[in-house]
């Protein structure tokens, strides 16, 4: 195994170093770099500046030696002193801000995977449920609309009906029109109906009740200009809780075991406990960190309760309390962060337009950690919409047929014969083996992220790994772009790798390395 | 509406007969009985409705961007070419196309249905045009691409060894180097940013994805026992390649090419938006949205015309597509109608019996 993955390191290594090469030959012919010199029209002004340039990206020997050249300031990185040479643009070293860049892309891409990866999963199982439905051919036909859809026409699209819409229903109260709630609630009934199988009462029932609970709550949210400042308070979150520790337990455990069930609700109990003292801790020098450690602790104090009450399956207890835990701190997470909406909505750099189209963060506006943290929400909203529309479909079709062939499978037979649950069957003998080609999936599409962002960070001007690509390639400046190839590619084959091992661990039938 | 015996449903009972197995055997076999394999695969891609449907919306649109402004120097039957710059009819070029329900006084195309734009370009004129390019690039990726990767797919995967690691090595380099960057190098070295150069550098690139595939299927089909029989009955590996192996993976390979054909669409119209695609005077669906993509508020046709197009075409191919994967894999099984099964059982009480538990009929 250590052999196979040391193998395939050196192999993937001697890949990026080749296909560096070839690049660096592409870039020295895809333009020259001294073009905007030519335009100097002080003659010695201009060959001031051809001097320096051809000094500083030493354009007077061959491309050839010229990449070497670079790449001895790359092969310094092994001893901590990276040298990607200088930008044509700025006229700084492009690894002064390469880390930086990197961490913004990461920021637009994360969440919309993440989000992109768990919304396909989940519809990806219920159209396999409900194959051939009218709800499958409903999605079916969604998602190839929505794969077929330009990033940048449904970033413009988004910008000019989502945000300045938005904006502008803000700005004007916040008052939720009638035609809307009356849309919500239809479809709130269809989908309810369509999901919930059984006969025609009970269906219709599960609509009716959906309908009414969604056009209700925008109904609430009209009259109470809600959106203006938004929040959950005590008694909407121990409401949400209850219904989130209902929902776990029943596709975690079911509600029949109630050992489940009570270590659901004695989270729900303990969150609604810390609420009111944690809104001190919250209150002054809150940081990203101490919110991660915070969840860390949601999580382990929910195994914790899940392993006292115990039952016959402590595992399953304990996993049912750590995900209860999680998103109940989500929940928490999210009252607070509405606190700071309408100070954000309202700070003069803000001006009452909170949705943008534009950049990855506000220029100019003060706050604690929470302000931030809804500047980075309003910022990265339009981008993440546009970036889960497209990137949907593929993981919903995948989920789809993987989940259907796992279906096919004996050995869900089997478990049927046996008398196990349906839900048993399907989230415990499908839904684990039809992950298994999806995890490989995701983990070789995170490798492709970096490099794919170009476009979406055009179309939003993020100043990040794809302008730099961008901007580099437009003015045949070599440096950016080389250090932009070399992020994205050695990400690409290092997750390639780890497809592969992971695949192998998941899979027991598949052996690496022989 | 479909039946959907085939469906497990979460509120399933243990007792309750899953799926009537026997019944789609026997249909299955009435229904392919004395048919080629062609044959089955036709019938079966005749009958997915939404290819079908794809199918007959991409010839239309097809056809009418050849007829109407003519191809190369065969004029069309449309009154203006993406060059004419006749002055514009309506205040600020608004579409004459008018449509009941859609706020028009009934049915009129006039002169420029989706408008004109600041110079008075006629949008129509540019667009079909823009169609025209995108069919180029189709054309041409579809022919290097597949055959390129279906060569090297096919040899490394048969002849495995210092080929495959050559080969396989080269689709990795090929992988990780950006498109954008090609395309670039293509239009400032060779001088050349018109359609068939886009179209021959992606083909030359886009081919990766491909042969990995093919080859995966050609080491799996390598192993089985016709392969062995035709072997030793003396075929060279030519004959073995051409004639035993690749008809057995033409499924993956066609349904591939069509997943590749939409992705490669998307691919030139990004490229040109980016500015490193098709470039005037050449117009692509791409750059027109590029170019008019600061004109949404002012004049929204400009913007919204070129995007639909791409949407119906990507779209279509997408179907077709399904139905093809739907028409060649052969583990797929047609959810057989309540009608068809009573047609196989006679007038067995117990397939119909069934089938109404899960039926659906939703009008989602």
């Amino acid at each position: 195994m250590a052999l196979y993955i040391v193998r395939r390191l050196i192999a993937g290594f001697f890949v990026v170093l080749g296909a560096s090469f070839i690049v660096y030959i592409l870039v020295a012919n895809a333009g020259d770099p001294l073009a905007p010199a030519y335009g100097i029209t002080d003659p010695i002004a201009r060959q001031a500046r051809i001097d320096s340039l051809t000094a500083a990206l030493n354009l007077d020997v061959n491309p050839v030696v010229r990449y070497f050249i670079w790449l001895k300031g790359v092969a310094g990185c092994v001893v901590g002193q990276c040298d990607f040479g200088i930008s044509t643009i700025t006229n700084q070293p492009v690894a002064d801000d390469l880390v930086g860049r990197i961490l913004i892309t990461l920021k637009l891409v994360l969440a919309a995977i993440v989000l992109a990866v768990m919304i396909g999963i989940a519809i990806g199982i219920i159209t396999a449920l409900r194959q051939y439905s009218g709800f499958d051919y409903t999605i079916t036909f969604f998602t190839f609309l929505f794969f077929s859809l330009p990033v940048f026409f449904v970033a413009v699209l988004l910008k000019e009906f989502v945000a300045i819409q938005f904006n502008d229903f803000i700005a004007a109260g916040a008052h939720i029109p009638w035609w809307f709630i009356w849309l919500a609630a239809i479809i709130a009934f269809l989908v309810g109906y369509s999901l919930i199988g059984g006969s025609q009462p009970r269906r219709l029932l599960f609509g009716g009740a959906g309908a009414v609970i969604v056009g209700g709550i925008f109904y609430y949210m009209s009259v109470t200009q809600w959106l203006l400042d938004p929040g959950f308070g005590p008694i909407m979150i121990a409401v949400i809780g209850v219904a989130i520790a209902f929902g776990v337990t029943e596709l975690t455990a079911g509600l029949k075991n109630r050992k489940a069930l009570n270590t659901a609700l004695t989270v729900v109990v303990v969150g609604m406990a810390v609420w009111y003292p944690l809104q001190f801790l919250f209150y002054e020098g809150f940081s990203f960190w101490l919110l991660v450690g915070l969840a860390v602790v949601a999580v382990l104090v929910g195994m914790g309760i899940g392993y006292l009450w115990g039952g016959d399956d402590r595992g399953l207890s304990a996993r049912t309390g750590a995900l209860t835990a999680f998103l109940m701190g989500a929940v928490i997470f999210l009252d607070r962060s509405m606190q700071a909406w309408s100070t954000y909505t309202n700070d003069p750099a803000i001006r009452g337009r909170p949705i943008k189209t534009i950049g990855d963060s506000q220029a100019g506006l003060e706050g604690d950690f929470w302000i931030h943290s809804v500047d980075l929400f309003t910022h990265l909203l339009l981008p993440t919409l546009a970036l889960i529309l497209i990137s949907l479909a593929s993981y919903t079709r995948y989920t789809r047929s993987s989940m259907l062939e796992v279906l096919n499978q004996d050995y869900i037979r089997t478990a049927r014969a046996k008398g196990l649950t349906e839900r048993t069957v399907i989230m415990r003998h499908a839904f684990r083996n039809a992950m298994i080609p999806l995890a490989t999936i995701v983990a070789f599409d995170i490798g492709q992220l970096l490099g794919g962002a170009v476009i979406t960070e055009t179309v939003f001007q993020w100043d990040a790994m794809g302008r730099l690509f961008q901007q580099g390639l437009l003015n045949s400046d070599p440096n950016p772009v080389m250090a932009f190839f070399l992020v994205v590619a050695t990400v690409a084959v290092l997750f390639n790798i780890i497809a592969d091992l992971l695949y192998a661990a998941l899979d027991p039938r598949i052996r690496v390395g022989q | 509406m479909t039946a959907t015996p085939g469906a497990p449903d979460l509120q399933h009972t243990p007792g309750q007969a899953v799926a009537p197995e026997p019944d789609e055997v026997t249909l299955e076999q009435k229904e392919t009985v004395g048919l080629s394999q062609s044959q089955i695969v036709r019938r079966r891609f005749f009958r997915h409705k939404g290819a079908m449907v794809s199918l007959i919306v991409l010839i239309f649109v097809l056809v009418l961007s050849f007829t109407s402004i003519g191809i190369g120097p065969i004029p069309g039957w449309w009154k203006w070419t993406p060059y004419d710059r006749p002055p514009p009819l309506n205040p600020r070029g608004e579409p004459t196309l008018s449509l009941p329900f859609f706020g028009g006084e009934g049915f009129a195309i006039g002169d420029h249905p989706f408008g004109q734009d600041e110079t008075g370009r006629d949008l129509f004129a540019a667009i079909m045009r823009g169609i025209q390019n995108t069919m180029v690039v189709i054309v041409v990726l579809a022919i290097l691409s597949t055959t390129l990767g279906v060569v090297i797919g096919a040899v490394s995967g048969y002849f495995g060894g210092w080929w495959d690691a050559i080969l396989m090595r080269l689709t990795d380099v090929i992988i990780i180097i950006p498109i954008i960057l090609i395309t670039a190098v293509a239009g400032y070295a060779l001088g050349a940013s018109g359609v068939l150069t886009v179209a021959i550098v992606m083909g030359l690139f886009l081919w990766v994805g491909l042969a990995r595939l093919v080859r995966a299927e050609f080491l799996a089909l390598r192993e089985r026992e016709f392969v062995d029989a035709a072997r030793v009955a003396g075929a060279s590996s030519a004959r073995i390649i051409f004639k035993h192996i690749l008809p057995n993976s033409v499924g993956v390979i066609v349904v591939n090419m069509t997943l590749l054909l939409g992705a490669g669409i998307l691919t030139e119209v990004a490229l040109s938006f980016l500015g490193f695609g098709i470039r005037p005077p050449d117009i692509s669906l791409g750059s027109l949205i590029s170019q008019y993509s600061g004109a949404l508020t002012t004049r929204p046709w400009l913007f919204v015309w070129p995007g639909v197009f791409i949407i119906i075409i990507v779209l279509c191919i997408q179907f077709i597509g399904d139905g093809l994967r739907d028409a060649f894999d052969p583990r797929q099984k047609r959810v057989p109608k309540q009608k068809d099964l009573r047609e196989v059982e006679g007038d067995d009480p117990a397939a119909p019996s069934t089938a109404p538990a899960a039926s659906d009929g939703s009008p989602a």
